[in-house]
């Protein structure tokens, strides 16, 4: 009974972090799933649009301004990845982890030398904090997470729907086909990069808000945690959510299931350090699934052929 | 008018697998021309469909097509004037998008894309009479995934896609070369419908010298990177196969 008490107050708290890196899912799905490349960018911009939005505030700024300007900080990243495999003809996987590189010591840089900047709410006036998310008011981070990821969602869904963001998934299914119907997958693929990683930079940004805080390793790990969120989200609901807007949502859900799970294992007495390698054989496993299942498939029908 | 003019192209040049694939290759082809490409394995047929659609840059010379210099263009860039169907059948088309999407990408072909809406409501209507005139059903399942679609649906999907937006010249790569004979019977009738509807000037590769010389008013031979053999008119229709096949023992 302990126990449930527990993790019902411990509830809010899952769904909040859950929705906010539902935000930095969807930028993942972007890249996983619509461009077809594993976007490793995304553990420094995650850090990045938290630095900045922190530091920003911490300077006076607004912190919506502040989120803005975090955006754009993920944005600027993407494209420095984007830059790198289609001008440098560097590989996606290694684009990205160069970039991520890079981002640790342009974090560093951004706080100030420090690898922790704190922002607090009594400070500052925060879009979204851990503080209230118990409390049954408008004020609740809760209430403006849900509302700009529908607002997001709603927008992401109308960009990928025009000529343009049909282009970036044309030039995600098969290049060549965009190619031979005059589109340019380079400057496509560079779009899709900036898109994703300025969600993630948005992420990150209100992450650091929420937990009052902004740290140079916040975003160690977040990939898998994206991935996390995307497959589980298609697992558990791919066979139902079929259209693109249901199938962010997906992703959304999936990352808050991850977060309710993850509450439910630390009460259970989960060591929080085991807590990466566990997401990662999770990961794991729900990658290999689909491969597993088609050796199966092919197994039996062998041995029906064979039976014939 | 399309215009190749000595063009050269060798791969992997200075290393043991140098390979000269066009010869200062020259073809002029006149508008509404349907030429069939003949040439033994690796004499240079689909790098020069490839050339002129700007899948790699040549090492010299040009292609002229009405006028436009293609040479120095980028793939992407070229598309605009030209319409082609692969040999793989999984080229052509995006699978994970819907029949009626990838039409909407084509019918964009050569056009800026911008937040516009990339299927209009007309549209629809359009594309289920375009479908009508394959027969394959298709006109029924818009919605549906193209990676669903068999091979030859695919393709005939891929005739429709480089020509719903007429092209100044048609570019087939052997595109019947991998579905069975029934099915590439039929893709070949309706690209012989489509080309002679629309008088559009093409280039066909095949290795089904039947096929070579039934279709298209013009045949040529390509071997070593150059053409061999240029046979049009009359001359073309009293061709035989084994006729062919002697040309093809000579070289």
């Amino acid at each position: 009974m302990n126990l449930l008490g527990a993790l019902f107050s411990a509830l809010p708290g899952a769904i909040a972090q859950g929705l906010v890196w539902g935000i930095m899912a969807i930028g993942v799905y972007v890249t996983f799933r619509i461009l077809d490349i594993a976007d490793l960018t995304v553990d420094g911009s995650l850090a990045t649009g938290g630095a900045t939005c922190v530091m920003l505030i911490r300077l006076g700024l607004n912190p919506w301004l502040a989120l803005l300007c975090a955006v754009a900080s993920g944005v600027i990243a993407g494209l420095v990845t984007g830059l790198f495999i289609t001008k440098c003809g560097i590989p996606p996987i290694l684009a990205g982890i160069l970039t991520q590189l890079s981002l640790y010591s342009i974090n560093l840089r951004i706080m100030e030398s420090k690898s922790n900047q704190a922002v607090s709410v009594d400070k500052y006036s925060l879009l979204a904090s851990q503080r209230y998310v118990r409390d049954i008011s408008i004020f609740n981070p809760l209430v403006l997470l849900t509302v700009m990821l529908l607002i997001l969602m709603i927008l992401l869904y109308l960009f990928f729907g025009t000529e343009l963001g049909s282009a970036i998934r044309a030039t995600g299914t098969n290049q060549n086909m965009a190619r031979a119907q005059g589109i340019n997958t380079k400057f496509n693929t560079v779009l899709g990069l900036m898109l994703s990683n300025g969600l993630v930079a948005m992420s990150g940004a209100i992450l650091a808000q929420y937990q009052g805080s902004a740290d140079v390793n916040m975003g160690r790990g977040a990939i898998v945690i994206g991935l996390a969120a995307v497959i589980i989200g298609e697992v558990l609901f791919g066979k139902v959510f079929r259209n693109f807007f249901l199938k962010m949502l997906a992703v959304v859900l999936g990352a808050v299931i991850y977060y309710i799970v993850l509450q439910i294992v630390l009460q259970l007495g989960l060591n929080t350090n085991d807590l990466k390698m566990l997401t990662a054989i999770l990961v794991a496993i729900f990658l290999s699934i689909p491969y597993w299942k088609g050796m199966l498939d092919a197994k039996k029908a062998g041995a029906k052929k064979e039976v014939k | 008018m399309l215009q190749v003019n000595s063009i050269y192209k060798t791969f992997n040049p200075g290393t043991v697998n140098e390979r000269v694939a066009l010869n200062g290759l020259d073809l002029t082809l006149n508008d509404g021309d349907f030429v069939t490409v003949i040439g033994g394995n690796g004499a240079g047929k689909s790098t020069l469909l490839n050339a002129i659609a700007g899948t790699f840059p040549v090492d010299a010379g040009s292609i002229i097509l009405d006028g436009t210099d293609l040479t120095g263009l980028a793939e992407h860039k070229r598309a605009k004037y030209l319409g082609r169907v692969f040999q793989d059948p999984m080229m052509g088309t995006a699978p994970t998008m819907q029949i009626v999407e990838n039409l909407a990408l084509a019918a964009r072909r050569g056009d800026k894309r911008g937040l516009k809406w990339g299927i209009t409501k007309d549209e629809y209507e359009k594309y289920h009479e375009m479908l009508k005139i394959l027969e394959l059903g298709l006109e029924d399942r818009m919605t549906t995934k193209v990676g669903l679609l068999s091979g030859g649906q695919r393709q005939a999907l891929t005739l429709l896609m480089a020509t719903l937006k007429k092209p100044q010249l048609l570019l087939l790569d052997e595109h019947t070369a991998a579905l069975d004979p029934k099915t590439a019977a039929k893709v070949l009738e309706i690209s012989d419908k489509v080309v002679k509807k629309n008088n559009l000037t093409t280039m066909m590769i095949t290795h089904n010298m039947k096929d070579a010389i039934n279709f298209g008013n013009r045949l040529i031979m390509v071997e070593d990177g150059k053409v061999v053999m240029d046979v049009s008119g009359e001359e073309k229709k009293k061709l035989t196969v084994a006729q062919l096949i002697e040309a093809f023992s000579n070289i």
